[in-house]
């Protein structure tokens, strides 16, 4: 992961200089350990910004909405994804784009090593495998494998699905089998024990909506939260409105979510949103054998019909 | 542009007649402060004190609330949890909650009061506010001059304020993000306090400032008097501790209009998710948005914190929206902090370098790096 950078500025810069892209959607290095902050390079002598570790955990395909430039944009196996989705969903043209495929090992989950080291953390380094870690005197070392966020820990998609540039060798992907654990968990509960788990967990939302605002997905002009004729959820942080929020827009995204975790990864308070949305995607491989993003060429099965579809429901 | 123009001169130019009352309150505050007297607390009879307080006062405190540290109403003698850097979200909701509700009507007609709109009645008993940071303190002296000034006094905010005993903790180990001694307060800033509370091993020092700080002193029954010899020296230690620093100094002298038309904005705000993590999370965010919320024949007018990251903060009854675009939201919050707050008020930014913005930040945009850009911009 830590080689791709010359590769990346090398693409880059060619692209701009070539006059290929008008852009190249990216990430510079952040101000905060584990951090890197999505920008934008359109002069080749401004490549040297652009940089690639563990720490670039946003979903760029967000930024690709609507834009009307021609873009280079690195992206990683979920990115790619979710660029198919703009695609399919007209929110972005093929044409416009030059997608710099990234393989990926998977990010690194910052709430994660925030609490395993337990003190101010001023500087974090990477090398092949290990996450280094110091504050405050002293020096920790993780596995990389022990704190990449939980969805990249199962992602069975590291590799970009659709690419006009690759940034190295393609990686091995990972065995689906244990993907579905966390959801297997849940679905064994009894139905009361399942509500108190999520009325528990989302008891802490403060509504800021920065799940819902890091997702590609989220792309409405106006979400359903924000309508006001008429309003149909409230806007305290009563209980029940701050469930509705979250449980209407995971099925919003079902079919269509790729299990990215920039939802998980953005939430301030440390609330894992992304179990609603991961479940539809779990019931979506099984009734309709569907991966979200994986082609341009046919729509998410709750976003079309077939005429032998069975409607046995319809009464 | 010069319809703009026009607006900000008003903005600036109103509120000379302001400043004027705001300083002579501000004076009068810090004279009744020269009580200073400071109290040793054997850490064994803690407990027992916050126990004597909970008679008079409601406590406040730090607790894990799910993950993280909040300050949260104590019940049943739960002791606040001091092990931490600072409570995850800001402090200001023990003043100002997310969701308040402020009035209540019922349409049924076999009531007296049907069909009017009754104010709900608050508990404004004393609050004692246990391990809040002096940062967080001297943010509730910057919201203060916009919910209590000459011209306006918000009655829900002043009650809720005026019943709090602030017993601000010195910061001893501050996160690498926090620069509060760029914003005029620090670790050990009594701005706004009544008790500056320190940690000293097997005790704690009480530095009373105000008289309410020394009647919340004698009500729990702490009263072994000291000289508060160290305070200073641990004053120093930790403002050492700060290494991150900004400079604000310029940002007076700048043309607002010209910050407004800068070019960096793009720049600025390409990241942003305009999502209210930084707004929520701000100790001097004050904005609110009122909704009314009824149910069959009853329903209640309430207040809850509004961002304006968000497009609908701004979203006019016309269907017109002043800031469409997302560069548009990001600098309203950076020049409301670094300009127009410090334009209107001559009191420095609107901002106590708690940093929680810039660790929350999904997308790691770091105020202090575009105060340095505000701060050092020329025109062409």
């Amino acid at each position: 992961m830590l080689g791709y950078i010359d590769k990346i500025r090398e693409i880059s810069e060619n692209l701009l200089k070539e006059e290929k892209v008008d852009m190249v959607i990216g990430f510079r290095k952040g101000s905060q350990p584990m951090m890197n902050e999505p920008c934008f390079v359109k002069n080749p002598e401004d490549i040297k910004t652009l940089v690639w570790d563990s720490n670039c955990g946003i979903n760029l395909a967000l930024y690709l909405a609507d834009r009307k430039e021609r873009i280079g944009i690195i992206a990683k196996g979920c990115d790619t994804r979710n660029i198919n989705n703009h695609i399919v969903e007209n929110k972005i043209n093929r044409e416009q784009l030059v997608i710099i495929g990234v393989p990926c090992k998977g990010m690194v989950d910052k709430a994660k090593v925030t609490k395993m080291f337990g003190k101010s953390i001023t500087e974090v380094v990477e090398t092949d495998g290990q996450i280094i870690v110091k504050g405050e005197g002293e020096e920790q070392t993780f596995n990389k494998a022990d704190v990449i966020q939980s969805n990249c820990a199962v992602c069975t998609h590291r590799n970009p699905v659709v690419y006009d540039e690759l940034v190295g060798d393609l990686v091995e992907e990972q065995s689906a089998e244990k993907r579905y654990q966390d959801i297997e968990e849940i679905e064994a509960m009894s139905i009361p024990k399942r509500w108190d788990y999520f009325e528990d967990m989302f008891s802490t939302c403060i509504r800021c909506y920065a799940c819902r605002n890091a997702c590609p997905l989220c792309y409405c002009p106006t979400c359903f939260v924000d309508e006001s004729k008429p309003q149909w959820v409230g806007k305290s942080n009563d209980s029940v409105d701050t469930k509705a929020f979250h449980i209407l827009r995971a099925f919003h995204c079902a079919g269509r979510c790729t299990d990215c975790g920039a939802c998980e990864r953005a939430c301030p308070v440390g609330i894992n949103m992304r179990l609603l949305t991961k479940k539809l995607g779990k019931d979506c491989l099984e009734f309709y054998d569907w991966e979200a993003g994986l082609t341009m060429e046919e729509r998410p099965p709750l976003d079309t019909f077939k005429l032998d579809d069975p409607q046995d429901f319809i009464k | 542009m010069i319809l703009l123009n026009l607006m900000i001169h008003r903005i600036l130019s109103s509120n000379f007649h302001v400043i004027s009352g705001l300083k002579s309150k501000a004076e009068k505050y810090f004279d009744k402060a020269n009580i200073m007297k400071v109290i040793r607390i054997d850490k064994n009879i803690w407990g027992e004190g916050l126990a004597k307080l909970a008679g008079d006062y409601k406590v406040y405190g730090p607790a894990k609330n799910g993950e993280n540290h909040e300050l949260v109403e104590l019940k049943n003698g739960e002791i606040p949890d001091l092990e931490l850097k600072n409570v995850h979200l800001s402090a200001k909701s023990v003043v100002f909650p997310q969701s308040e509700v402020m009035f209540e009507y019922t349409l049924d007609e076999s009531k007296e009061d049907h069909h009017i709109m009754r104010e709900v009645e608050k508990d404004i008993s004393p609050r004692a506010v246990i391990g809040i940071r002096p940062c967080d303190v001297a943010a509730f002296q910057i919201v203060k001059r916009n919910f209590e000034n000459p011209e306006f006094s918000d009655k829900l905010w002043v009650e809720g304020f005026n019943a709090c005993v602030f017993v601000g903790y010195a910061c001893d180990s501050p996160d690498s993000s926090c620069f509060c001694t760029s914003t005029g307060s620090g670790p050990y800033s009594e701005d706004g306090l009544d008790v500056l509370l320190v940690d000293n091993g097997d005790d704690y020092l009480a530095k009373a400032i105000t008289q309410k700080g020394e009647d919340l002193l004698a009500c729990a029954g702490w009263n072994e008097e000291t000289d508060g010899a160290g305070i200073d020296a641990k004053k120093a230690e930790a403002e050492g501790k700060i290494t991150s620093v900004v400079d604000t100094s310029k940002l007076k002298d700048k043309t607002a209009i010209e910050l407004f038309e800068a070019p960096f904005w793009e720049d600025v705000a390409f990241a942003c998710l305009n999502c209210g993590t930084c707004t929520y999370s701000c100790p001097t965010c004050w904005c609110f948005d009122i909704q009314d919320e009824a149910k069959d024949t009853s329903g209640i007018r309430m207040r809850n914190w509004d961002s304006c990251m968000y497009p609908l903060f701004t979203l006019e009854g016309s269907g017109h929206n002043p800031r469409p675009e997302k560069y548009q939201r990001v600098r309203q919050r950076f020049m409301h902090k670094l300009k127009y707050y410090v334009d209107k008020y001559d009191a420095g930014v609107q901002c106590v370098g708690c940093g929680r913005c810039i660790r929350l930040c999904p997308v790691n945009i770091d105020i202090r790096n575009v105060c340095d850009k505000m701060n050092s911009y020329q025109t062409a």
